[in-house]
């Protein structure tokens, strides 16, 4: 199996908001709104993260 | 002006019979078998997939599963993270996967994804520990 960097990350970060969401959090709606922002901080830290590491080099 | 900073600890509803250490056994030994057993249908099937897909995905881009070892610190530490899989744990130790030595940067993220699995997995355990004794509310 191969995968594009990008694409374990989306999965990385998928995987562990839904664990994260369902274990931090008591209602439902909560679970539901602390993964979505699990996430957007994941792909968005990833991102972010490697745009620091280019400029960085260049 | 006073305010009452004191948690209330409220009494979980009791959805089972079994000791709490069992729920967090069965939660360690197999992925969301901790919120089955209080019956919390959904949670456990998100909490099994999730844990089982990081797994299979880290199995799949050859990641490495660690064996007991005395090496360097962070093999420990891999160890430790890769215990926390449970019956999954033992199921890849039996089956020899996870054994084959790193050759591409993709399989090193396999590594990462099957210790993260471990670590999920032990906080899903506590979760539901957490459930059957009350402590979390629901």
């Amino acid at each position: 199996m191969t995968i594009s960097h990008f694409g374990a990350v989306l999965l990385f970060s998928l995987f562990t908001s839904v664990v994260f969401g369902i274990t931090q959090r008591s209602e439902p709606r909560l679970m539901i709104r602390f993964g979505v922002f699990c996430f957007a901080l994941f792909v968005g830290g990833t991102i972010a993260a490697s745009w620091l590491m280019w400029l960085i080099k260049h | 002006m006073t305010t009452n900073v004191q948690a209330q600890a409220r009494p979980a509803q009791k959805t089972t019979t079994l000791p709490p250490v069992v729920i967090l056994i069965a939660g360690w030994l197999i992925p969301g078998a901790g919120h089955f057993l209080l019956k919390k249908w959904i949670r456990g099937t998100l909490l099994f997939v999730s844990i089982l897909a990081m797994f299979g995905i880290g199995i799949a881009l050859k990641g490495k599963v660690y064996g007991p070892n005395t090496a360097e610190l962070l093999d420990m530490l891999n160890f430790a993270g890769d215990l926390g899989n449970g019956l999954l744990y033992v199921a890849a130790r039996v089956f020899d996967l996870g054994q084959a030595a790193e050759q591409v940067a993709i399989a090193d993220y396999g590594t990462k994804f099957i210790v993260v699995a471990g670590l999920l997995n032990i906080i899903a355990a506590v979760d539901a520990h957490s459930l059957a004794i009350g402590r979390k509310a629901s």
